[in-house]
């Protein structure tokens, strides 16, 4: 086992990076780059939440956006309400992601493969519909968080650098239960699900109720991702949810490496910078954008990740 | 009475346009074991050449046969361009090349046709009101609609069933190295059938145009329902597709149309409205949640190999 690798030294220096820009950011009074970042950072939580059961469980979820906006409009209805304090706001949108996630994956599990895929794409679609149709908190239009989560005195959310560092502790902590999940023996019956479910099923591991665990704890995860999001922007839309967020989510999973700890986490960062490049560059970003998904699919296997372990090798 | 009917007739009419999209996925499907999620954007091109092709020639049938074969050609030419490059690889991997080709063709609408929708006038003789029953008229574009995807339907069904190709594409189905051994071009094959499931989803795209507006990303909320349709069907049946469209189409309509007045009868005025628009919009995801529960493989499943 080699002790430094090219992808290890990438993985450092990109982790480097978003400790310290912040500080750069703060230093230069370059707002920008922190709400750039604080998005990224976000958003990379959710692909990591997604790698889980796509890189680990095997589980293709065309549908994670749906706790995006489960876990914003947690947030945003409370605060409508008048429940402004995030140790209760927090909470239920975790655990409204969780019982939509249990729910839809009892459902979803039932089937394999590319019926997966669309039946998840399917009911984050009806997620989407229904969060239309809330006329009282604002249907189509959306609704704004006009306070953010408070955490009294704990934390200030409306401080754009305390803001940043607790998305990215929250960051760092999910990546770590991922890897304490991929280690252990749960885990490992996972992966032995992914590789082959039936032969998992005869030396006698239930699969399903392992891979429903997984789906839960993946989408209660990305619903922590919602929260922040709901908190960063000020403001959630029935639009957090539309399947082509699901799309980028796992674009972002694909780009960086499926089923790598770090993968998703560059695949996010490397995304959203091309993104922002493209749209700078061009009003009509997604017309590089678009065919350059399809050269990645059918010329970069394995991603970054991948791409850094062969240049390693090679 | 009234509303009844045409709300009935709506229902069939917007399940049979489904089921020209939903025909087109799933035998791409079936056939190529190819997830098509460019599809809708194969429906929204139909509807833009539609669109575009009327306004030349000034007659909407000559617009819409244009229309038919710009669908077709434009098909073949992604079938032949990329997608081939696809076959036997991962279903994510299509999944993630098709998402990027959507990306595309919504920002290449939006340079060409700008962002705003177009609209496609009918001719004054499918606008006038027809009538069915003593009593009760019904537009006669409409009633066009189903007329030809009916008739759609049935050579499908005929040519699927009954002619050399559409054996060759079952056998193609069931066996694609054996059908290659005996000397079948499976190449031209598969390009052929994904015209053909190009040519019915800008065929469903151009007959829905006069109803709705022609607009960016119209295909992608009506692609979900096609999948909803499969996955209710059984992936690679047309039969199923068939049915399950025509349920889809009608519940969705009625449920629309009738949810909100039942729930004004079970709940408060206010709860009701708030409740309604939310909970029709729901019925055929719940529907496909019953089917998955009872029958994870669909309605009608095609034969398993």
């Amino acid at each position: 086992m080699k002790t430094f690798t090219v992808s290890k030294a990438v993985t450092a220096l990109m982790l480097a990076g978003l400790v310290l820009l912040p500080l750069y950011s703060q230093l230069s009074g370059n707002i920008f780059i922190l709400t750039l970042l604080t998005r990224i950072v976000i958003l990379a939580l959710a692909a990591a939440s997604l790698n889980l059961i796509m890189g680990f469980g095997g589980m293709m979820s065309f549908g994670h956006a749906a706790y995006l906006g489960i876990g914003g409009y947690a947030v945003g209805m409370l605060a409508q309400e008048g429940v402004g304090s995030g140790f209760i706001q927090f909470p239920v949108a975790l655990a409204a992601s969780a019982i939509y996630a249990l729910v839809i994956g009892a459902l979803s599990l039932r089937t394999r493969g590319v019926y997966f895929i669309m039946i998840t794409l399917a009911f984050a679609q009806m997620a989407y519909y229904v969060a239309s149709g809330l006329a009282r908190y604002g249907g189509d239009d959306g609704l704004t968080v006009y306070k953010r989560s408070d955490f009294s005195g704990l934390i200030n959310l409306s401080n754009r650098t305390q803001f940043y560092y607790l998305c990215l502790a929250c960051l760092f902590a999910v990546i770590f239960l991922i890897w304490r999940i991929a280690n252990s023996r749960f885990g490992l019956v996972l992966q032995g699900l992914r590789s082959n479910e039936q032969r998992m099923q005869a030396i006698g591991f239930p699969a399903k109720r392992y891979q429903l665990v997984c789906f839960v704890i993946s989408g209660t995860m990305c619903g922590l991702a919602g929260a922040l999001l709901a908190n960063n922007t000020d403001f959630v839309s029935p639009a957090v949810m539309y399947w082509t967020r699901s799309g980028d989510l796992m674009v972002m999973v694909i780009l960086g490496g499926m089923g790598t700890l770090f993968g998703p986490v560059i695949g996010a960062v490397v995304y959203l910078l091309l993104e922002e490049f493209l749209s700078q560059l061009t009003e009509y970003w997604a017309l590089i954008m678009g065919p350059l998904l399809l050269l990645i699919v059918l010329f970069g296997r394995g991603g970054i990740m991948g791409l850094l372990g062969r240049l390693n090798r090679g | 009475m009234l509303l009844v009917v045409e709300q009935f007739l709506n229902g069939l009419q917007f399940g049979l346009l489904l089921f020209l999209l939903a025909a087109g996925l799933t035998l791409v499907f079936g056939i190529m074991d190819l997830v098509n999620l460019a599809h809708g954007s194969l429906y929204m091109m139909g509807a833009y050449f539609a669109a575009t092709f009327a306004a030349w020639t000034g007659s909407f049938l000559l617009g819409a046969l244009l229309a038919l074969g710009a669908t077709l050609v434009l098909g073949i030419v992604l079938e032949m361009s990329a997608l081939r490059h696809l076959y036997g690889r991962d279903h994510l991997d299509h999944v993630l090349a098709t998402f990027g080709l959507i990306l595309f063709f919504n920002e290449a609408v939006r340079l060409i046709w700008g962002p705003a929708g177009l609209a496609l006038p009918l001719p004054a003789w499918l606008t006038v009101p027809v009538p069915i029953l003593p009593g009760i008229h019904y537009p006669a574009y409409r009633l066009a609609i189903i007329a030809v995807a009916l008739l759609v339907a049935l050579l499908l069904y005929l040519g699927v069933m009954r002619t050399r190709i559409g054996m060759l594409i079952r056998a193609g189905a069931s066996n694609r190295e054996m059908i290659g051994a005996l000397g079948i071009n499976i190449k031209l094959l598969y390009t052929l059938v994904f015209g053909l499931g190009a040519a019915l989803a800008g065929l469903a795209g151009l007959m829905q145009a006069p109803i709705l507006t022609v607009q960016i990303g119209m295909g992608e909320n009506i692609l979900i329902l096609a999948f909803v349709i499969i996955v209710i069907g059984g992936i690679g049946s047309i039969r199923g597709a068939f049915l399950a469209a025509i349920l889809v189409g009608m519940i969705d309509t009625l449920g629309r149309a009738f949810l909100p007045n039942l729930l004004r009868q079970v709940l408060s005025g206010a709860a009701a409205s708030t409740a309604a628009p939310a909970l029709s919009s729901m019925l055929i995801y719940l529907l496909m949640a019953i089917v998955l529960v009872v029958r994870p493989e669909g309605l009608f499943p095609a034969n398993r190999r």
